[in-house]
């Protein structure tokens, strides 16, 4: 029976009333703070929702309102959004990395009446904005550091927040009781602003039947316990975490754990051995990175000991793979692998005890993919939308395979259009974009079939392989069609390029901006007593233009020969959500990028050897500049013939 | 940021916290401080300026005991601590940090800001060694304080590591961490901010507003960013070759004549770096 068929259990706080009436001493969300975990059961978990909610409403919050937060992943934010939705509000999270006027777009759109703010840096955002927020009635604030000469009227500590509402429940016994039991499962949980690769963000509106059929069904793919762990440290406005550390954790009465700062994520995660983890690409591939690092400083007898038995693990999870029996001496060698290096590793990077791993959002390098589960890290692809309550597609145990996303989520029905675009039906499927019901009716069709926008399809064994941004997908001139991002991320599985971006739509033949990884491509110069200064002046060495040619052209041998990148350069700075040329999660806006650097493509087309960039430059505390100079292209000399590839390898 | 306007008020005139009365200190032929005179108010900021050699650190080693001063006297709540110990002076309430940082490079932040707290500590040899009692009691709680400060710097990522492992912006903030283990009620900062970028100066203009205003805590300040000095401090004490040649609020001094000649350069305003 699904949660959402009682009505005791059939939004997020109720089911926080639920665990906390079920299992009052159990831990319920744990915080790192003064260097130790610290617990609240779900019996003070729900208390302080509860004396937040009581707080809120004394202050004039009613059913309807919203609330953002706005800060790291804190126990006091998750509370006081579900405080919100108690009181039959819903909550805007907001990400905390935002420059004011990207906040003030979507505060004010979202008709936000209080901020809840973790701490003074966001204090000073919220009021430099406040002028700009009619709406805006109270901001609250949870660390009191460094805000004592403030005396804004409309500046509230959350302790003092919490005291109003036992006073307020005090005199209202029955008030918190009486507004948790209105809710129902279709009033809205929450509005998530996608951080949209085009315009201004939409506010994705999410109700309490998405998020609990959501975290249902994932519950029931990888049969969590009660009790296990999950380190919240994904951005709270991101509905991944929403799902995540809300919807999970209160459904599957897992225990969220918030960690010390976003600085000693990694030390924390080893600390806490989550049973589960959740990453993007970009943090999966940092690990192994690391972990080169720390090997190559290791003792040469230790260094030949791991490069032994990481060969054995690769060769033997290949072997696997393919579906060919392990020898017995290989066996034996996994055997001792596991004591001398695998286990070891594992606990280093703090994986010792998760049952599962997902990786999405973005594809990630078949090599780096194979590397964690040779080392017997369970790690598997997902797939999923803002606007399908973050899940749409996930691998169960058996089915880990780099190259497809998985199976449809259960009760969740997946179909592939006549152009090619992913659609899909089910519970999970949001309510509609807030204030923009055009965009709705193009989104959502024929009766609840939500547009994901992306290309894709079911390969034999009934695995969707997902492709490429449907809309992005274009033609070269000669007609033959052209996915950049299927080549952006060929190239970016080289740890030495972090961000690339192709051009080729109605050329003749595909081009390539590359920013370099600083960390690595870094590495290599200093290895090779190359001096450089600055990120600029290391993508201007003709050394490391040397180094990524070869690395593009390894990329193209995995191309048909007209997807193959013939001409490219390194771009002098990294692309930044800050200059608008990614999304906050990290994502490139395509269009913006090709307005931008348009003097860029031109010349690639005409043949130059040289181009002149003028480019703004956002500083993180708003301040703006430019710079001016001239950036080298360079031509890819073909190494060999390449390879024609069958559609599977895609994604 | 806020300014110093924006501050609760200073205590009372007249009630000084920390008082240094006309001392003088040579060095062989070298005259390092010549019948310089320092009042501090209880809860202020004040700032000591002045060209290199001027007698600014000489003057902080002669309030926190390293240099005896062959005349004149520094009373600390009235009484006399001029011919004390380094060590009692740091026990009776007065806390520094060093130009050139004074931390233990070899140990980790954490173990260096404990040292820092080492004056506050009471447990014998004895009872810490057997760990029971009071010595564990004193041991919990001593590790709140730290953490208390590690909270404060935000320092929660770098506990673990060994502070030559540390940035130099970041090793100054561990130097600030260190002294204020030791709960000083006093606070002698030499050059905070010295060979930090424009980033990180921010950071510990507003470490040391935070110190003054929610730890309640005097501060002395040596500091060469004349646009931090102006912004934070309450008073401002120029020094030129060991004597005291103005003292006043920021605004006074920056229209001083002789401190415009002596220090800020003839047709400069001063203010802004």
């Amino acid at each position: 029976m699904s949660l959402l068929d009682s009505p005791k259990t059939d939004t997020l706080p109720k089911l926080l009333q639920r665990n906390a009436e079920e299992s009052p001493g159990a831990p319920g969300i744990r915080e790192k703070k003064r260097g130790v975990w610290q617990t609240h059961d779900w019996a003070a978990y729900r208390d302080r929702v509860r004396d937040f909610a009581l707080g809120l409403a004394a202050m004039g919050f009613t059913r309807g309102d919203k609330l953002s937060v706005v800060g790291d992943n804190r126990p006091q934010l998750y509370m006081a959004q579900l405080s919100a939705q108690a009181l039959g509000g819903f909550s805007v999270p907001v990400y905390q990395d935002s420059i004011a006027s990207e906040l003030v777009y979507v505060l004010d759109h979202a008709e936000t009446s209080v901020i809840v703010a973790e701490d003074q840096e966001q204090v000073d955002k919220a009021l430099s904005l406040k002028d700009r927020l009619p709406r805006l009635r109270w901001i609250v604030f949870d660390d009191t550091r460094g805000l004592w000469a403030y005396d804004d009227p409309m500046l509230r500590s959350f302790e003092s927040v919490l005291e109003e509402g036992r006073a307020y429940g005090k005199a209202n016994p029955a008030f918190y009781a009486t507004e948790l039991a209105k809710g129902g499962p279709d009033d809205l949980a929450m509005i998530a602003y996608t951080s949209g690769t085009t315009g201004n963000p939409k506010g994705v509106m999410l109700s309490h039947r998405n998020m609990v059929a959501s975290a249902e069904s994932f519950i029931e793919v990888n049969a969590t316990k009660p009790g296990d762990n999950w380190l919240s440290y994904l951005p709270m406005a991101w509905v991944g975490d929403a799902a995540f550390s809300l919807g999970m954790t209160l459904a599957g009465k897992l225990v969220a754990n918030c960690p010390e700062s976003p600085e000693s994520v990694q030390r924390d995660l080893r600390e806490l051995g989550p049973n589960a983890m959740l990453a993007p690409p970009r943090i999966w591939e940092n690990m192994l990175t690391t972990m080169q690092v720390k090997g190559d400083d290791a003792s040469p007898a230790k260094r030949r000991v791991f490069e032994h038995f990481r060969a054995l693990a690769e060769r033997c999870e290949l072997k696997r793979s393919d579906g060919k029996p392990l020898t017995a001496s290989e066996r034996l060698g996994l055997m001792l692998g596991e004591f001398l290096v695998y286990g070891p590793v594992r606990d280093q990077l703090g994986l010792r005890n998760a049952r599962w791993c997902y990786t999405g959002g973005a594809p990630l390098g078949p090599d780096t993919y194979r590397f964690f589960r040779s080392f017997g890290i369970n790690l598997k692809q997902v797939y999923g939308a803002t606007e399908a309550s973050a899940l749409i597609a996930c691998q169960s145990d058996a089915e880990a395979n780099p190259n497809t996303v998985g199976r449809p989520m259960p009760r969740v029905d997946v179909k592939i259009d006549d152009n090619g675009e992913v659609m899909l039906k089910g519970p999970n499927v949001f309510v509609g974009y807030f204030k923009q019901d055009e965009v709705t009716r193009e989104t959502l069709v024929d009766g609840g079939w939500l547009r994901t926008g992306d290309a894709g399809f079911f390969d034999k064994q009934g695995q969707l392989v997902i492709i490429d941004r449907a809309k992005d997908v274009g033609k070269l001139i000669d007609g033959s069609a052209f996915a950049p991002q299927f080549i952006e991320n060929k190239l970016k599985f080289s740890p030495f390029i972090r961000e690339a971006v192709a051009f080729g739509h109605g050329q003749p033949m595909v081009v390539a901006m590359i920013a370099i990884d600083m960390q690595t491509v870094g590495t290599w110069a200093e290895k090779r007593g190359l001096p450089y200064t600055s990120f600029m002046d290391l993508s201007r060495k003709a050394e490391v233009a040397g180094l990524i040619a070869g690395e593009i052209a390894k990329a193209n041998a995995t191309l048909p020969d007209v997807q193959q990148v013939k001409r490219f350069l390194l771009l002098n700075k990294e692309l930044e959500a800050d200059d608008a040329e990614m999304t906050r999660t990290r994502k490139v806006r395509r269009k913006f990028v090709a307005e931008k650097y348009a003097a860029v493509i031109d010349t690639f087309y005409n043949g130059g050897k040289q181009v002149q960039v003028t480019m703004d430059i956002t500083f993180e505390d708003g301040r703006k500049s430019s710079l001016t100079n001239d950036i080298a292209i360079h031509d890819i000399e073909r190494h060999g013939t390449a390879r024609p590839q069958p559609a599977r390898q895609a994604a | 940021m806020a300014g110093a306007s924006a501050r609760r008020a200073v205590a009372a005139e007249g009630d000084n916290q920390l008082v240094v009365e006309g001392v003088s200190k040579k060095f062989g032929g070298v005259v390092a401080s010549q019948g310089v005179s320092l009042e501090v108010p209880r809860g202020s900021i004040v700032s000591i300026i002045g060209p290199n050699g001027a007698g600014k650190t000489s003057l902080l080693n002669m309030i926190s005991g390293f240099y005896k001063p062959d005349t004149g006297r520094v009373l600390l709540d009235g009484q006399d601590i001029t011919r004390k110990k380094p060590s009692d002076i740091a026990a009776l309430g007065i806390g520094r940090t060093f130009q050139n940082i004074a931390l233990f490079q070899g140990l980790t932040v954490l173990d260096n800001l404990m040292l820092g707290r080492h004056v506050r500590m009471k447990a014998g040899v004895l009872s810490s060694v057997i760990y029971w009692g009071l010595a564990q009691k004193e041991d919990i709680r001593h590790r709140e304080a730290i953490e208390e400060i590690i909270e404060f710097l935000k320092l929660q990522d770098l506990r673990k590591l060994p502070t030559s492992a540390l940035a130099y912006g970041l090793r100054k903030r561990v130097e600030l961490g260190r002294a204020l283990a030791s709960d000083p009620k006093v606070l002698l900062l030499d050059e905070p901010m010295g060979g930090m970028n424009q980033d990180e100066k921010e950071d510990m203009a507003r470490y040391i507003l935070d110190v003054n205003q929610e730890r309640d805590m005097t501060v002395v300040l040596i500091e060469h960013d004349m646009g931090v000095v102006m912004d934070i401090s309450d008073r401002v004490v120029v020094l030129e070759r060991g004597r005291r040649i103005a003292s006043g609020t920021p605004d006074e001094v920056q229209r001083d004549p002789k401190v415009i000649e002596a220090y800020l350069g003839a047709n400069r305003s001063g203010g802004q770096p």
